[in-house]
């Protein structure tokens, strides 16, 4: 996994073990193990409600599990108070203190512990976040993007092993979240600590971190590398709620070497045996994806240019939306109605427009296997709002 | 222009102006008579005529007998029913903002009703309670019906405060080293302190001029409420009038300092 690999080692490593969270009936978080590697930009990505919150405060120790572990550089702290743990956290709203000034909120971790002279520390802190001038400010007289820095400087002035960030850019704009988002990944780089981000935005997500862990009620669905996560997801939640996914049911014919061949109503269509995570027998039902931008999209006119070895789907062009930099269409075949196919603005072919007919194909590679017993429609329209 | 249309024009457009200086005017006037009498001196008891400008009163607050014992009488009642119920009630406000327990909605509802009830029915149950238990009146008869009627503003005034309160500040400080007692002594109780302010403030002002209740309470001992009350059947003396206007002067004079002290911290 890429994730030990960017491990630089001045951070401190994570491990939950059989944690869960249980509040009377309802279980927010089921038993879970997550090993974080010392060092490393994590993430726990999910829809609101899927306990990703309440993993990292339990971390934090604001949240006692109901079983399991925490263990921060091998060492059980999971009987500790929140203030004798080596981690500090940036909270959703800041939670900034109203009543101190913006040097105060700073030097708050400092003088607890009882350091004597902040002051230096404290001014470089502001500097490195850039708020120098803005030291005896009150924390409402910032705008939500120098708040949110001040959270951040709160935090790592006390040179936590493990910084913990609750969807710390949520309040933000969009352009403000972009620039936010380069700023942390940089800083993180910079202090080299651990850092366990949460978040529901896929993209920021696969952005910033090394690592992520998708999570879903309650549960880890998948872990790995962004670009693993999204080239090779293994649950119909995550295929849908990374990106989007065209999920076609078929049967599966047999194999041939290393290739599964399927068949969606009378088309064949072929998948390598490793890039499907469900066991393949024949005659029983397999999920074949690909991504949007995979999908190349032909005139039927054309289909005697389509190169050998492809996977082809006949279909109708159904709506098309231009947005720029590509041209979304929603393809209407026999193996799957609204098949989403993105192309880039290269050479535009006038002759797709809604009502063309056009051959959608891709190289057999590009696809992946799930297994058929699953939801299709899990993770499509997860409401990505609030805290988990 | 007809000189009546402009004039309904000026009134028009200053409306709330003139409205306001009437408002305040009406609401100020009592204060400037008593202020003037003052500086009157009557000729026999009563100072409810104009005759002569003198500072006699001024210079001698004290010339008239009991008036500076009750005076500080009621100050010190006053101070301690603050005192007391600004302690309780912060507690009490704490626990029904932040706890669930056994009887929490009841503590809640009864806990407003001695502002709810008309005071001469808490004065007359305070009374007969004080009587059937044996306790003889005094000073801490009416010290006790103080902190009683007080609470109910303290308790309102906190907790409207706490329950206003982001609970993830207390996260905050925790997880920035704080032990639960600095989190509470410098971010909880900071917090919570201009509603406490509030609620003291109250106490002092409710404590110092209540008449009916302490009236029921009090046995022999005069505050001065009823000093005042007393004093008015058979003369009233001009260092009344000098004590209710030192006192307004000195009230305005704290709102002020507080004032621009607020907008000293706004500007910085």
């Amino acid at each position: 996994m890429t994730a030990t690999a960017t491990t630089r080692g001045s951070g401190t490593d994570v491990r939950l073990t059989g944690i869960s969270k249980t509040y009377g009936a309802f279980t927010a978080v089921h038993p879970l193990d997550l090993s974080v590697p010392a060092g490393s930009f994590f993430a726990l990505l999910g829809a609101s409600g899927c306990g990703k919150t309440t993993t990292l405060r339990m971390i934090a120790g604001l949240e006692e599990p109901t079983t399991g572990t925490v263990e921060l550089a091998g060492k059980n702290v999971t009987a500790l108070p929140p203030y004798k743990r080596p981690v500090n956290t940036v909270f959703q709203s800041y939670a900034l203190f109203p009543h101190l000034d913006i040097y105060e909120n700073v030097a708050f971790g400092l003088r607890r512990r009882g350091v004597k002279s902040v002051k230096k520390q404290v001014e470089e802190m502001l500097e490195l976040v850039q708020l120098g001038d803005l030291a005896r400010r009150r924390p409402q007289q910032l705008s939500g993007g120098q708040q949110q820095r001040v959270a951040v400087a709160r935090a790592l002035i006390n040179h936590p092993d493990v910084l913990l960030l609750d969807e710390p850019l949520g309040a933000l704009d969009l352009k403000l979240r972009r620039q936010m988002q380069l700023e942390l990944k940089r800083i993180q780089t910079e202090v080299g600590i651990t850092f366990i981000h949460v978040t529901h935005d896929q993209e920021e997500a696969m952005t910033m971190a090394d690592t992520v862990a998708v999570m879903n009620a309650g549960r880890v669905e998948q872990l790995g590398a962004p670009a693993d996560l999204y080239e090779t997801p293994r649950t119909t939640f995550v295929a849908n709620f990374l990106g989007t996914s065209n999920l076609i049911t078929a049967d599966v014919l047999g194999t041939a070497g290393d290739a599964i061949l399927l068949r969606a109503g009378d088309t064949k269509l072929g998948l390598p045996a490793t890039r499907c995570t469900a066991p393949a027998r024949t005659g029983e039902k397999l999920l074949i994806g690909i991504r949007p931008e995979k999908i190349t999209l032909t005139h039927a006119d054309d289909a005697g240019t389509i190169a050998d070895g492809r996977n082809r789907v006949t279909g109708r062009i159904a709506q098309s939306s231009f947005t720029g930099v590509s041209t979304q269409y929603l393809v209407d075949s026999s193996v799957a109605t609204g098949l989403s196919v993105y192309e880039q603005n290269i050479e535009r072919d006038t002759r797709l427009v809604p009502g063309a007919e056009v051959v959608l194909h891709w190289n057999p590679g590009h696809s992946f296997g799930l297994d058929a017993a699953q939801n299709v429609e899990a993770g499509t329209d997860v409401e990505a709002e609030g805290a988990g | 222009m007809n000189p009546l249309t402009r004039a309904a024009r000026v009134l028009r457009r200053n409306l709330v102006v003139i409205a306001g200086l009437g408002t305040l005017g009406f609401l100020l006037l009592p204060n400037v008579i008593v202020t003037v009498f003052s500086f009157n001196k009557p000729n026999g008891r009563f100072n409810y005529e104009w005759q002569r400008f003198s500072t006699d009163a001024w210079t001698d607050p004290c010339g008239v007998a009991d008036l500076c014992g009750s005076l500080s009488l009621s100050l010190r009642i006053a101070l301690w029913a603050t005192v007391g119920s600004t302690v309780l009630g912060t507690m009490i406000a704490f626990a029904l903002a932040r706890y669930r327990f056994r009887a929490r909605s009841s503590v809640s509802t009864l806990i407003f009703l001695p502002m709810a009830m008309p005071e001469v029915v808490m004065a007359a149950s305070l009374a007969t309670l004080f009587l059937n238990t044996g306790v003889s009146f005094g000073f801490w008869t009416i010290l006790i019906a103080h902190i009683t009627f007080c609470l109910s503003f303290v308790v309102t005034a906190v907790k409207a405060r706490v329950m206003s309160m982001d609970p993830r500040l207390e996260q905050a400080a925790q997880d920035l080293y704080a032990t639960p007692l600095q989190t509470f002594r410098k971010v909880t109780l900071p917090i919570a302190a201009p509603g406490i302010a509030a609620g003291a403030l109250l106490s002092f002002a409710l404590s110092f001029d209540d008449f009916i209740i302490t009236n029921f309470n009090s046995g022999s001992t005069v505050t001065f409420p009823m000093y005042v009350w007393g004093s008015a059947q058979r003369g009233t003396p001009v260092q009344i009038n000098v004590i209710g206007t030192a006192m307004f002067a000195i009230a305005v004079l704290c709102v002020l300092v507080a004032q621009l002290a607020g907008r000293r911290r706004k500007r910085s």
